[in-house]
C-alpha cells in the first residue's frame, strides 16, 4: 500500500518523534532508483543500531535498507543472532520467528501476500546470520530453494556465532579456533553459495561489504530475480571485529583483504535470472 | 401504490459460498445426514470456514485430512497449499501464513506434534489464529502409531487453547468454532482441536452437515491485536522497542506480561467457546450420581457406556462430566459437578494421566472426595466399559455382578 501508511495524522504531527516524522518526510518512497548514493542526504530506514561500534553488519544493513527499489512494499524476515538486535529499529515489517525457521516462515508469508494481493509486487526478503542459514536453519534454508519461493536470502557470514560468545559455525574456515573448536576447526568451511546454485537459486552472489555500490547492485538484482523468476541468495562477508581480534576502525580493511581470497566476487545467474536483469537494466534500474 | 422492493446484501466469499453468520452455520442451517469419518469431517468443516492456507505434512495417522484439505485447494476452496520439508517447516511455513493475514489450518500427530514443538508458544507469543487439527498417536518410544493421546500433555501450556473432542460430529463442529473463537480480537491466540486418532479419524459415523454453498465470514486480519505483516498498515509499536533485546526492568516486566496476558486471553476465550461448543462441558447419565466421571475425548464416550452398564446393570448410581476444552480448562464447572458425589475416576488413553493432573489442581482445597486417575491406558490398548466398571467396583468395594 505503500507509502500512506507512513502519513502522519497532521493533528498528531507535533507529538511525534523527530524520527517518525522524518520517515514521512525525508525518507525515500516510491523510487525504485534510490540506491546507496541517497544515504547521506535521505533518512534512513534503520534508526540507531544496537550492534558493536564498527561493525560490518551495520554498514551491510544500511547499504541493503538504502538499495530495496520496492521498500513501501518489503517484509523483511530475520533469525536469532546480532541480526535480530537490529531489526526492531527498521522502519518495514519485520518478523523474528525463532532461530533456523526463516526461510520457512517467509515462504508462508510470500505466498499469502501472492493470494491476498494479486496485482502488487510484495517482495519478501531474509536476513539472517551464518549460524541461522547453513547450520541450525540449513534444512529450511535448502527447502525454500528446492519449492522455488520467491524470495531473496541474505545470509551475513562472520564465521562465527557471534551473539552467542564466538562459537564456530558451519562457515568458520577449517582451522580456525573459535570457542567449541578447541584447537582448531576440523572441517572445511560450507561453500553455501555453492549449495544455493546446486539447490535451485537462479542469481548467487558472493562478495564482502566494502564496496557500497556492489551491495546496491546485487540486492537490487536478486530482489527483481526473485520476484519475476525464483530464489535469489547472497552470500556477504560481515566479519566480527571482536571475535577476529580487530579493532572498531579495522573492518573494512578486513574485507578489503578477504575480497582478493575467499570473499572474491562471485555471481551466478541462470538463464532467466540473465533475461530479467536485462530487461531491469534496459528500464534503467540496474 | 408504490412497490418497494426490499433488498439484503448478500456476500459471497472467493469461492462463490455465500457468507452467513457463526451462529447461522453451527445452529441454524438446515442439515443432512452423511456416513463419514474424522478425517472426513476436517475436510467438510475446512470447506465451509472460508480457510485461506494450510500447509501439510505426512504422518499417520492425520495424513488423510491432510490430503483432503490439499483436494479443498485445488478445488478452490483453500488459497495456499503445499506439502513442507517436516513438522517443524510446516509449523513455521502456516505461521508465516497467519503472520501475513489467512486465515490457517494445518494437522499433525504424535511425534510431528513434538518436532515443531519450539512453534506452538511461538504461535501464541505473535498472536496468530492457526488452528491446528490433532490426531493424537501418542510419542515415541518405542515406535508406535496407535492411538493414545500423550502428546496433548505438552501441549497444554504452550499458550494455544486446546480442545478435545469426542466424534467426529463434534470435531466438524469443533473446527468451525475454533476459528470463531480464536479469532476473536480479545483472544487471538491459537486453537489445537484434538482427537483420538484412529478411534475418530479412520472410523465412519453419522455426521449431520450443514450445506456446502455457505461459509464462514472470511478472516480480517485488521482486526487483530497485532498488526498483519503485509505493510499495509503502519509497523507496530512493538517493532520499533524491543522489549526482549534490553537488559533493564521494564523489559523484563515487558516479556512477563506478555506471557501472562497470553494466558488471559485463553481465559478470556471462555464466554465465546461456551456460546459456540454449547457449553465447556457435556452432563451425562444419573445427575444424582455418586460416582463421577470426569473425561475427554474417546475415554469419556467410554465412560458414558460404563456410565450405562452401573446404573442399569449394576445398580450404581454414576454421571460422567464430560470436557470439551482442557484450555481454557472448566475450573467452576469442575468444581461445581463434584458436588453430591463420592468418588471421582478420570479414565484416559495415556499413561501418565495429564487430565487426572488438571482434575486435581482444580479441585485442591475445594472437595475431600477421592479423585482416582484409572483405568488408564496407552499404546494402542483399549479401553472396554466392562474394564471400567470392573475397577470402579473394584474401589468402591462393590461385588462385580454382571460384567468380567
Amino acid at each position: 500500500m505503500s507509502v500512506k501508511i507512513f502519513k502522519i495524522n497532521e493533528e498528531l504531527k507535533e507529538y511525534m518523534p523527530q524520527e517518525i516524522v522524518d520517515l514521512e518526510e525525508k525518507a525515500t518512497w516510491g523510487n525504485p532508483k534510490r540506491g546507496v548514493m541517497d544515504l547521506p542526504y535521505a533518512k534512513e530506514l534503520v534508526e540507531e543500531h544496537s550492534l558493536c561500534a564498527g561493525c560490518p553488519e551495520s554498514a551491510a544493513f544500511r547499504y541493503i535498507l538504502a538499495s530495496l527499489p520496492n521498500p513501501e512494499d518489503t517484509i523483511i524476515v530475520n533469525s536469532t543472532g546480532c541480526t535480530s538486535l537490529v531489526f526492531p529499529h527498521i522502519a518495514l515489517h519485520t518478523v523474528h520467528p525463532l532461530f533456523g525457521n526463516q526461510n520457512a516462515v517467509a515462504s508462508g508469508i510470500k505466498r499469502v501476500l501472492e493470494w491476498r494481493f494479486p496485482d502488487k509486487v510484495k517482495d519478501v526478503v531474509v536476513i539472517a546470520g551464518d549460524g541461522a542459514t547453513i547450520d541450525i536453519g540449513l534444512d529450511c534454508t535448502l527447502q525454500s530453494f528446492f519449492r522455488q519461493e520467491k524470495i531473496t536470502t541474505i545470509c551475513f557470514d562472520n564465521e562465527v556465532y557471534a551473539n552467542t560468545g564466538g562459537q564456530d559455525s558451519g562457515a568458520t574456515p577449517k582451522g580456525m579456533e573459535f570457542k567449541m573448536a578447541p584447537g582448531g576447526k576440523q572441517w572445511d568451511k560450507v561453500p553455501m553459495w555453492q549449495l544455493a546454485i546446486d539447490s535451485g537459486c537462479h542469481y548467487v552472489a558472493r562478495l564482502t561489504v566494502s564496496s557500497p555500490k556492489k551491495v546496491e547492485q546485487v540486492v537490487k538484482k536478486a530482489i527483481y530475480v526473485a520476484r519475476e523468476v525464483g530464489p535469489t541468495y547472497i552470500h556477504l562477508y560481515t566479519p566480527c571485529i571482536l571475535e577476529i581480534g580487530l579493532n572498531a576502525d579495522q573492518g573494512l580493511w578486513e574485507m578489503r583483504q578477504r575480497d582478493k581470497e575467499r570473499f572474491k566476487f562471485f555471481e551466478y545467474m541462470s538463464d532467466e535470472a540473465k533475461e530479467v536483469i536485462k530487461k531491469k537494466k534496459e528500464e534503467g534500474l540496474l | 401504490m408504490s412497490q418497494q422492493v426490499k433488498t439484503e446484501k448478500v456476500r459471497y466469499n472467493r469461492m462463490g459460498q455465500k457468507i452467513v453468520s457463526p451462529d447461522y452455520l453451527l445452529f441454524e442451517a438446515p442439515r443432512t445426514k452423511h456416513f463419514i469419518t474424522g478425517s472426513e469431517a476436517v475436510k467438510e468443516a475446512a470447506k465451509r470456514a472460508s480457510v485461506d492456507a494450510s500447509i501439510s505434512y505426512p504422518i499417520t495417522p492425520q495424513s488423510e485430512a491432510a490430503h483432503m484439505l490439499g483436494e479443498l485447494w485445488r478445488e478452490g476452496y483453500i488459497g495456499v497449499y503445499f506439502r513442507g520439508e517436516s513438522e517443524f517447516g510446516v509449523m513455521s511455513e502456516i505461521a508465516g501464513c497467519a503472520m501475513a493475514g489467512a486465515r490457517t489450518i494445518t494437522t499433525t500427530s504424535g511425534p510431528g506434534t513434538l518436532r515443531a514443538m519450539e512453534l506452538f508458544p511461538m504461535w501464541a507469543g505473535s498472536r496468530l489464529p492457526i488452528q491446528l487439527v490433532l490426531m493424537a498417536r501418542g510419542i515415541n518410544s518405542p515406535l508406535s502409531i496407535q492411538p493414545d493421546n500423550l502428546e496433548m500433555y505438552f501441549l497444554l501450556d504452550t499458550g494455544c487453547m486446546v480442545w478435545h473432542a469426542e466424534t467426529a460430529q463434534e470435531l466438524f463442529d469443533m473446527i468451525i468454532a475454533g476459528f470463531v473463537v480464536a479469532e476473536q480480537p480479545d483472544v487471538h491466540v491459537p486453537v489445537i482441536t484434538a482427537i483420538d486418532g484412529f478411534f475418530i479419524s479412520h472410523t465412519r459415523e453419522a455426521v449431520y452437515l450443514p450445506p456446502d454453498d455457505i461459509a464462514l465470514p472470511p478472516y480480517d486480519p485488521y482486526k487483530a491485536p497485532m498488526p498483519p505483516i503485509d505493510m499495509e498498515m503502519p509497523p507496530g509499536r512493538f517493532m520499533r522497542d524491543p522489549f526482549v533485546m534490553k537488559s533493564n526492568y521494564i523489559s523484563y516486566a515487558t516479556h512477563a506480561s506478555w506471557q501472562f496476558e497470553v494466558r488471559a486471553a485463553i481465559e478470556r476465550a471462555k464466554p465465546y467457546a461456551k456460546h459456540y461448543l454449547r457449553g465447556l462441558v457435556e452432563h451425562f447419565g444419573d445427575p444424582e450420581g455418586e460416582v463421577l466421571f470426569i473425561a475427554s475425548g474417546t475415554a469419556a464416550a467410554q465412560a458414558k457406556e460404563a456410565t450405562q452398564i452401573l446404573i442399569h446393570e449394576e445398580g450404581v448410581k454414576a454421571r460422567v462430566l464430560r470436557i470439551k476444552t482442557i484450555r481454557p480448562f472448566p475450573t467452576e464447572e469442575v468444581r461445581e459437578a463434584v458436588k453430591g458425589a463420592k468418588y471421582v475416576f478420570v479414565p484416559e488413553f495415556n499413561v501418565i494421566g495429564w487430565l487426572e493432573r488438571e482434575v486435581k489442581r482444580a479441585l485442591y482445597g475445594h472437595t475431600d472426595i477421592p479423585i482416582f486417575g484409572t483405568p488408564r491406558v496407552g499404546g494402542g490398548m483399549t479401553m472396554p466399559p466392562e474394564y471400567i466398571v470392573q475397577e470402579v467396583l473394584k474401589i468402591i468395594g462393590k461385588e462385580v455382578k454382571h460384567v468380567g
